[in-house]
């Protein structure tokens, strides 16, 4: 039993030792990439920094420059996924009051416009004496994905660190992922997308997603650009309930930016369940159901703007929890 | 080639119509090449604009353009499996009707597919079926399923022209030069030596045999394009079998419109007679009644077992605010009216059985609407959109025109063909044919009343 914990602790500790190399080495390159090209006023503010050669050096804080989608990794490295990682994520409707911070952060974060999310919350209702839950959801990054099954040109795949993602250069429009999915979790690009100039012509990757493509299917990629650089998705930061934790199933840690806890106490304590189980399609996605839940269901609602409270309007209707006018 | 007296007389009937592109036979291709041109038009405008002037989106993200691929694979079993099959079992009434068939089935197969590739986003990278395929993929198998099939349609045609072709080169056409140089090319030297016969009836008996199993496969693949899902209304067992039986019945009836139409227009009655569109009428109302038998242990298991999901889709289908009306156009048209049609003798007439065919094509078209467009529109999880356009289908005129574009194509790839070979296959009339065959004591009785 102890030997077990110390493991775990040493898994924990190399998690986090190698999450921080990570960061700096990626706030290294981007600084060096940006300090002989640009004259920036300096502010004064000096930040340590661990150079190429091994050298801790202190530059001005002005010089940072964080660079956003990095296209770090091979067309073929992101087709075989980080190693050793298996990649998780528990949702806790218990949490959740469709404050909608992590659909605004994913759309920004992957330039995408209001019409497409990648990242819905849906107001579900399980029967007819049910009481309505928000249900945030991403693409479940299934083991047994029915989307890559489907795939006649291996557009879309499965890697070895669990993610399911997409080369939208690959692609080629036929949308039978898009039927093979039982979740509608894939969005197609129905027109040339409008993204900033620098985006556009960015170099893609499938681990960052952008730039979108038109007549090219699209989806929630679970951020693994993010993961190389040790950081959280932007959904899971932006929760200001701690709904999502997000971590590494092989180190049995997730954390919500809040707090890190362990995977399997967590969804063994909470009575996790996978949604549509019957499906057989094995999601990475865990939900720990709506129980003693920390808002009512309403704040999620009486706040939104009049073209969102029309998407939940027939459910709150059907359970009697809008004011009669 | 020596020409019997039966055979002189059927190619002397059918000479005129290949030795001029007559006014009318011009009037409609310009007539067909206006609606192509619309359609390519259509398609341009997608092309640049992308395929947000279709009316798919995210959750209906197929439509008209795969039910079109559906219904124009499906006519194409009027050759590949009614001539194919009544070869093989020797019927000898096929003759007149076998070139009529095949080419249906020829250019129906051309057309198909070109559906499947309007509706795919990125038609520039197209080769990357073949750079990087994947077998697991049901589209794969429909790629090489039906690049065979068109393959083996297509040598089936021609291994029944060839002698044809012969009597063509030498029956000296009043036809321009390069006519005459293609029957010359495309006759391959046939002059009806004993080998020569042999070798052709040997390939065609083979090609007959092979194009019936390569035809189930086929349009079992294709359903697996639905089947595979894990979709509601889709993810059924017998929709392989349900699609084949479905296909040679609406391929039945395409082959008796198409009969009905060239025998009015061109004044075939002696060879293109009653007694077919009898037989085939027969061959028609038992494949309805399969047909029907089929749907109604499709919907009857659905709807009694009322799954959630299966309810869903099924109750959009009975819903007169949804699909109820066209659902019950589908039943109706397609299943009770040609059986009845056939079955009753007062109404066993030509003009009838390719009326209730023309119904019954029109309801197979809006079948495979039905079980595309609900299923769709019925996602496992609660769509809560706002947009109309993604919660509902509705084709826009891009589709419509491209739609209408499809069909023009196969008329006029039709009107193109009987004016380079003869509707009617001459070489394959003997003596014996013509009149001569004992009409069943039943048909006699039809015949007088």
């Amino acid at each position: 039993m102890k030997k077990e914990e110390e493991i775990s602790n040493k898994a924990r500790r190399d998690f986090l030792k190698t999450t921080a190399i990570a960061t700096i080495a990626a706030t290294a390159c981007g600084s060096l990439a940006c300090s002989c090209s640009s004259k920036k006023a300096n502010v004064g503010e000096k930040v340590k920094l661990l150079s190429p050669d091994g050298e801790i050096v202190e530059i001005d804080s002005s010089y940072l420059n964080h660079q956003e989608h990095m296209a770090i990794v091979s067309k073929l490295e992101a087709r075989e996924g980080i190693a050793g990682k298996k990649f998780v994520m528990v949702v806790d409707l218990s949490r959740c009051k469709n404050a909608r911070k992590c659909v605004a952060a994913c759309q920004k974060w992957h330039y995408r416009t209001e019409d497409k999310e990648w990242l819905t919350v849906k107001l579900m209702k399980d029967s007819e004496e049910g009481a309505p839950y928000w249900f945030p959801k991403q693409c479940f990054h299934c083991d047994n994905p029915p989307c890559v099954k489907v795939c006649p040109v291996d557009a879309t795949f499965k890697r070895q660190d669990g993610l399911v993602l997409i080369d939208n250069e690959r692609c080629i429009g036929c949308k039978f992922c898009m039927a093979a999915c039982p979740y509608s979790t894939r969005v197609f690009n129905w027109s040339e997308p409008e993204l900033p100039f620098d985006i556009k012509h960015q170099q893609y990757s499938p681990e960052t997603g952008i730039p979108g493509k038109v007549g090219t299917v699209e989806k929630c990629d679970f951020c693994p650009d993010r993961s190389r650089e040790g950081l959280l998705p932007p959904c899971v930061e932006a929760c200001p309930n701690g709904v999502f934790y997000f971590g590494d199933e092989n180190e049995d840690t997730v954390s919500n930016g809040d707090e890190t806890v362990s995977f399997s106490q967590l969804i063994k304590d909470r009575a996790a369940y996978r949604f549509q189980e019957e499906l057989g399609t094995k999601p990475r996605v865990y939900y720990l159901p709506p129980k003693d839940r920390q808002f009512p269901v309403e704040r999620g609602y009486e706040n939104l703007p009049d073209n969102l409270k029309e998407r939940f309007k027939d459910v709150m209707e059907e359970s009697n929890l809008l004011e009669k006018k | 080639m020596e020409l019997n007296k039966y055979q002189q007389e059927l190619f002397d009937h059918q000479r005129p119509v290949i030795e001029k592109y007559d006014r009318r036979a011009w009037g409609w291709s310009i007539f067909y090449l206006l609606w192509i041109g619309l359609g390519g038009y259509a398609l341009y405008l997608q092309v640049i604009k992308g395929h947000k002037i279709t009316g798919m989106r995210d959750n209906v993200v197929w439509g008209l353009y795969i039910a079109n691929f559906i219904f124009f694979i499906g006519i194409s079993y009027a050759g590949a499996v009614i001539s194919g099959i009544l070869h093989i079992l020797k019927v000898e009434w096929r003759k007149p009707i076998i070139r009529i068939a095949e080419m249906i089935t020829v250019i129906s197969t051309i057309i198909g597919p070109i559906f499947i590739l309007l509706c795919i986003g990125r038609l520039d990278r197209l080769h990357h079926l073949f750079l990087y395929p994947r077998l697991q993929s049901p589209i794969t198998w429909d790629v090489l399923a039906i690049l065979t099939y068109f393959a083996g349609s297509v040598i089936f045609l021609y291994l029944a022209l060839i002698k044809d072709f012969a009597i063509y080169r030498d029956a000296n056409l009043k036809v321009p030069k390069w006519k005459q140089k293609m029957y010359k090319i495309l006759a391959i030297g046939y002059k009806g030596t004993p080998s020569q016969k042999r070798h052709i009836s040997i390939s065609m008996n083979l090609m007959a045999i092979m194009i019936v199993p390569l035809a189930i496969i086929v349009h079992s693949v294709l359903s697996w394009i639905f089947g595979m899902t894990l979709r509601p209304g889709w993810h059924s067992t017998i929709f392989g079998p349900y699609f084949v039986l479905a296909a040679i019945y609406s391929g039945t009836g395409v082959l008796i419109m198409a009969m009905w139409v060239y025998r009015k227009m061109y004044k075939l009655n002696s060879y293109l007679q009653d007694k077919h569109f009898i037989y085939l009428g027969y061959i028609m109302m038992i494949l309805g009644a399969a047909y029907g038998y089929f749907t109604f242990s499709e919907y009857l298991t659905g709807w009694y077992g009322s799954e959630k999901w299966d309810s869903e889709v099924i109750g959009k289908l009975f819903n007169p605010a949804e699909y109820g009306w066209w659902f019950l156009f589908a039943n109706v048209a397609g299943i009770i009216l040609p059986i009845l049609i056939v079955a009753i003798p007062k109404t066993r007439t030509p003009n009838l059985i390719a009326i209730a065919s023309f119904f019954m094509v029109l309801a197979l078209w809006v079948k495979r609407y039905l079980i595309i467009v609900p299923t769709l529109e019925s996602p496992l999880l609660p769509m809560q959109d706002t947009r109309p356009e993604f919660v509902k289908y509705s084709a826009t005129w891009v589709e419509w025109a491209l739609t209408f574009a499809g069909i023009a194509t196969f008329f006029l790839f039709f009107t193109i063909m009987s004016k380079f070979v003869t509707i009617i296959p001459i070489s394959e009339f003997a003596d014996k044919e013509k009149k001569s065959e004992p009409v069943p004591e039943i048909q006699k009785e039809i015949a007088t009343e």
